[in-house]
């Protein structure tokens, strides 16, 4: 199997306030198509791991590839590109733009890419809401919709560009049970349907329980998962 | 590779969703150019009117016989007083004619020349005006009134009669506005002048002159050449001054110079006699810039601390951008498109503020006596000053802008994110 996303031998160091290893020498890989977690107590590295995969932290020893292609050394700039074409990101609070729409929040990065015309941005941008079942509120403000309702706003943003993978810090954290179930069924879904290959970061037991694989940290190593 | 689309979309949301800062950050460019706009139109106008009081009065370069004692005392030829410290008391002026001698070869040859855009012959007598046993000592100025009207605004300085009714009548004069009050006389009225040698002759006033300056206008009146010739009792070539416009005022000194050299007269250009103007202009053209900038300054600050503010506002925005493939850059551009934004559209109310204040004083009356032109207060509209303005609103609002939108380039989305 294809791999989508390799990491060799990371190693973070946090300087501040005293020198703390925070990863230790984290090597593994994940393969196109499978859907892995993270698990791990706070402060076990893993939403620090996340950030350096995600390529938003560059700040590490050791080498991270996706797709084949080597990602660390590259410049900022390319870095942008590769995060804006490849990766789809997920954070624990929506982070919606507020003064945007939820469809002008979901072209953005299409219209960053610019590989497409608005038109078909915009038809695309639908899509993707419709598939989430959001779709009558493309012309609300972000500002004005719930909770569950921004993350699935959220996940269709990560979505515009048919990324690689798509990546998230507790994407289910800061939602009730109902929602965190509908965001569950929605990466399954993707995983199934489109083929998509996701890494989240999870405290929540059960959600990570019927992933494809757990990885688990702890103290700034994998002690489990890594297969 | 930028997509400005993108970037501009976002910029504007934020200014409008930020109506009030935008607003406000806006109105402090728009005050700082309009009051920029309207200080140095009004000031510039003025100074331009001062000038123009007197340079229009004075000629590029003005050719006349000096009276001056000789540069080399006959002693000095004398050489057996080589070695002797030689004192003379009480050294006189060189007896000379007033004449320039050979006046009309002179003028014949400047009209000629390309850069000379014309030359007038001018006879400069010592009279009195007589009224009654009463004597007023005084000038009479003899002119070619045509020449005279296409080379300075001669014209515009008669405030009764006029210049042409001068060349039509042979006794004519256009009589000094303060003299005429003082002798209680008018258009149409006669006055009797006298000569130095005592020659008394009749003038009919058929306008009256006034130049603003109220020395010139007690003393001085305008009558034809040939008159004063006559009066004077001389030939035809008698000139006493050759007044000289230039096409290009730049030229002045060095043919003054040369004029000076060739033809043995005192030759004094327009810079030389009017030094001080210019010192003056300048100082108020600084003042105002001086005004002008600091107001602009005041205007970057507003500009500035709102930018600033908007960049703490939209920290989880800016981590947004970045972890979904906008770079750093792109950040930067968003934010200073709204600084440029703010100044463009400031700047260009201020412009139109400055315009409408400008043309507000345009119209406010200010008559005087010493300014028989002038009914308005005088503002410059020149283009020059709209195209700085705006240049300075925009590169005010480019500084501003820059250090704001650089820290926002710099803001790391991981810290945001994870909320340390």
């Amino acid at each position: 199997m294809e791999k989508v996303l390799e990491a060799q031998n990371i190693n973070k160091i946090f300087r501040k306030p005293v020198d703390f290893h925070v990863l230790q020498d984290i090597s593994f890989s994940i393969q196109k198509g499978e859907f892995v977690s993270i698990m791990g107590k706070s402060g076990s590295g893993k939403s620090t791991l996340l950030y350096i995969l995600s390529t938003l932290d560059t700040d590490y020893e050791g080498r991270l590839w996706l797709n084949g292609d080597l990602l660390t050394g590259k410049e900022q700039k390319q870095l942008s590109r590769v995060r804006n074409e490849h990766i789809g990101f997920v954070f624990q609070f929506h982070y919606l733009l507020s003064e945007f729409t939820v469809l002008e929040n979901v072209m953005l990065p299409a219209q960053k890419l610019g590989a497409k015309t608005r038109l078909e941005i915009e038809k695309q941008a639908y899509k993707s809401l419709g598939m989430l079942g959001i779709e009558h509120l493309g012309k609300k403000r972000a500002s004005r919709i719930s909770g569950g309702e921004k993350q699935r706003v959220a996940i269709a943003r990560a979505l515009i560009n048919k990324p690689d993978i798509l990546m998230g810090d507790e994407p289910t954290g800061n939602l009730d049970s109902f929602n965190s179930e509908n965001v569950f069924q929605i990466f399954k879904q993707l995983k199934e349907e489109e083929g998509l290959s996701l890494l989240i970061v999870t405290h929540d037991g059960d959600f990570a329980r019927r992933t494809d694989r757990i990885i688990t940290m702890e103290d700034g190593m994998i002690i489990r998962g890594n297969g | 590779m930028t997509n400005w689309k993108v970037i501009l979309h976002i910029a504007r949301t934020h200014l409008v969703t930020k109506m009030k800062s935008t607003v406000t950050a806006a109105l402090g460019v728009t005050f700082g150019i309009g009051a920029y706009i309207t200080l140095v139109s009004f000031m510039t106008g003025l100074n331009k009117m001062l000038d123009d009081l007197i340079l229009n009065q004075t000629p590029h370069i003005h050719l006349y016989n000096e009276i001056e004692p000789s540069a080399q005392q006959p002693v000095a030829l004398y050489q057996e007083f080589d070695e002797a410290i030689n004192i003379v008391h009480s050294v006189k002026p060189k007896k000379s004619q007033r004449k320039i001698h050979n006046a009309l070869p002179i003028l014949n040859y400047l009209r000629e020349k390309e850069n000379v855009k014309g030359a007038s012959p001018q006879l400069r007598a010592q009279i009195f005006y007589l009224s009654g046993s009463i004597e007023i000592g005084g000038n009479l100025i003899g002119i070619e009134v045509l020449e005279e009207i296409r080379l300075s605004s001669f014209k515009d300085y008669i405030v009764k009669g006029s210049a042409e009714a001068l060349l039509n009548t042979e006794n004519g004069i256009l009589l000094g506005s303060g003299l005429a009050e003082k002798m209680s006389l008018s258009v149409g009225d006669r006055v009797q002048i006298s000569t130095v040698k005592g020659d008394v002759f009749p003038l009919k006033i058929v306008g009256l002159y006034q130049s603003g300056i109220a020395d010139i206008d007690n003393i001085q009146s305008y009558t034809n050449l040939k008159t004063v010739q006559r009066i004077q009792g001389e030939a035809e070539n008698y000139i006493t001054d050759i007044n000289i416009k230039l096409f290009d005022l730049a030229e002045a000194v060095p043919m003054a110079r040369q004029l000076q050299k060739q033809f043995k007269v005192k030759a004094t250009d327009i810079i030389a006699a009017n030094a001080q103007f210019e010192t003056g202009s300048n100082i108020r053209n600084l003042i105002t810039y001086a005004v002008s900038v600091t107001l602009l300054i005041v205007a970057g600050f507003g500009i500035y601390n709102i930018l600033n503010m908007l960049i703490y506002e939209k920290m989880k925005d800016i981590a947004i951008l970045k972890a979904t493939g906008f770079s750093g850059k792109d950040v930067q551009l968003i934010f200073m498109s709204q600084a440029m934004i703010i100044g463009l559209v400031g700047g260009v109310m201020g412009l139109l503020i400055g315009f409408v204040l400008s043309r507000v004083i345009d119209r406010i009356p200010f008559e005087t006596e010493a300014l028989p032109t002038i009914s308005t207060f005088p503002v410059n509209y020149k283009l020059g000053y709209y195209i700085i303005g705006i240049v300075f609103a925009l590169i005010s609002t480019f500084i501003a802008g820059y250090l704001p939108a650089n820290k926002a380039k710099k803001i790391d989305p991981v810290k945001i994110i994870r909320g340390t």
